[in-house]
């Protein structure tokens, strides 16, 4: 990947602001390496493109997120598991369709209302998250307006889209745990405006709310401290294969 | 450095060249039409700097339209070109020009509807067949053949049709 250049050098990132940008870029990274994978394997013609150009879109942010923190090609392909600071939610496999949705619908509501805040706030972060929050408009109303066509669809989509809010309702909790590096954000504030609006969605597709603590003991959420979910080391290993087999390999 | 109107001269005629190049996936516009050349400075004699903004963040023109700029640049003489990106303020669909959109059109492509870009994303109202000009057009899909545009059908002729949609 060459991209131009950059007017921020990574040497000029603090830590804290660094710290912020890895985990955030890891988020990004990871979700769009799992949309790509759909390539090829989308139900229909329209989401292999709407996937792979939301895949496009989120790759487009960790680079930029990757850039502050070091060389983004060092940073995504040569760093072990336990390096990257992703939500485990990003990590999950895609599943079956509905799978995918649910967990676009979950990451993508997380990512307008934290990118709006960002945004907001005169910060490191200002303008990416400004020009992002306009390409996640479009990728949640891409998750909102499948959520609603399967849980209020056949008895089947229904089925499959309630098993897969269900299922990955636990990685949610970890989502508004603090990232370090990104002060000013009033994280139970952005809790509660994701879990509003994404109770609005579930409801509205005739689907059940998933009961349960999100962020107990029990529940997932340490993929902030560099504990990840067994499936991610193989998405890595898929990932990284080739940059480290063929260092300095280009097309 | 202290810019004589020489140099004024030679950097407005280098913000032109710059502006010229086509858009590599949508070649009947120019850069200067898409509005994403926001700069153009002489740094010293023979070298240059553009400032250039992405339409979407994980734009892939961007790498090409920064290897036509240099060339277009260093044919006219400047031995020295850097191409920054910058990303403030966000690029929008309110930056593509009057003629940028025309052109658009003409080739089967709906333009962006002018300043709906901010706030959620629009209503699917009223975005006009290019190829017969019917407002009763409807929505196939919101991600097309490239990352700024949507898939749609006109109701009236049944074509498909790209449409640039708001950002």
């Amino acid at each position: 990947m060459t991209a131009p250049t950059s007017p921020t050098s990574p040497t000029t990132t603090a830590p804290a602001t660094a710290a912020a940008a890895l985990a955030l870029g890891d988020d990004a990274l990871v979700l769009s390496h799992h949309l790509g994978e759909w390539a090829g394997h989308a139900p229909v013609l329209e989401e292999e493109v709407a996937l792979a150009n939301i895949a496009l879109d989120l790759l487009g942010q960790a680079r930029i997120l990757l850039s502050l923190v070091g060389d983004e090609d060092e940073l995504a392909y040569l760093r072990e598991e336990r390096a990257f600071r992703n939500l485990q939610l990003v990590e999950q496999p895609n599943g079956d369709f509905a799978h995918t949705i649910a967990r676009q619908l979950y990451f993508s509501t997380y990512q307008a209302f934290l990118y709006e805040e960002l945004a907001r706030t005169d910060g490191p972060f200002t303008a990416l998250a400004a020009k992002a929050v306009k390409e996640v408009a479009y990728h949640r109303d891409h998750a909102e307006q499948w959520t609603l066509r399967l849980g209020d669809g056949t008895e089947e989509s229904h089925h499959r889209m309630q098993r897969a809010v269900d299922q990955l309702w636990r990685f949610t909790g970890e989502m508004f745990q603090p990232v370090d590096g990104a002060h000013d954000i009033d994280w139970p504030s952005l809790q509660e405006s994701w879990h509003s609006s994404v109770t609005e969605v579930i409801r509205g597709a005739t689907l059940t709310l998933p009961e349960g603590p999100r962020a107990d003991a029990w529940a997932a959420g340490a993929g902030r401290q560099g504990l990840h979910t067994e499936s991610f080391g193989r998405m890595l290993a898929e990932m990284q294969h080739l940059h480290r087999s063929h260092p300095g390999a280009t097309w | 450095m202290v810019t004589t109107p020489l140099e004024s001269a030679l950097e407005d005629r280098l913000r032109e060249l710059a502006g010229s190049v086509p858009d590599p996936e949508l070649p009947m516009i120019t850069l200067a039409e898409l509005g994403v050349v926001r700069g153009v400075r002489m740094l010293a004699p023979h070298s240059v700097e553009v400032d250039l903004t992405p339409t979407y963040t994980g734009c892939p023109a961007v790498e090409a339209m920064s290897a036509d700029i240099e060339k277009v640049l260093h044919d006219h003489g400047m031995a020295d070109v850097t191409v920054r990106r910058v990303l403030t303020p966000p690029w929008s669909t309110d930056d593509i020009t009057a003629e940028g959109r025309r052109k658009l059109a003409e080739s089967g492509i709906a333009p962006p509807r002018a300043g709906a870009a901010y706030g959620p994303v629009p209503l699917t109202l009223s975005v006009r067949c290019p190829h017969c000009g019917s407002t009763d057009t409807e929505l196939l899909s919101r991600f097309s053949s490239t990352a700024c545009k949507a898939l749609r059908r006109c109701v009236t002729c049944r074509e498909p049709f790209d449409h640039f949609k708001e950002l």
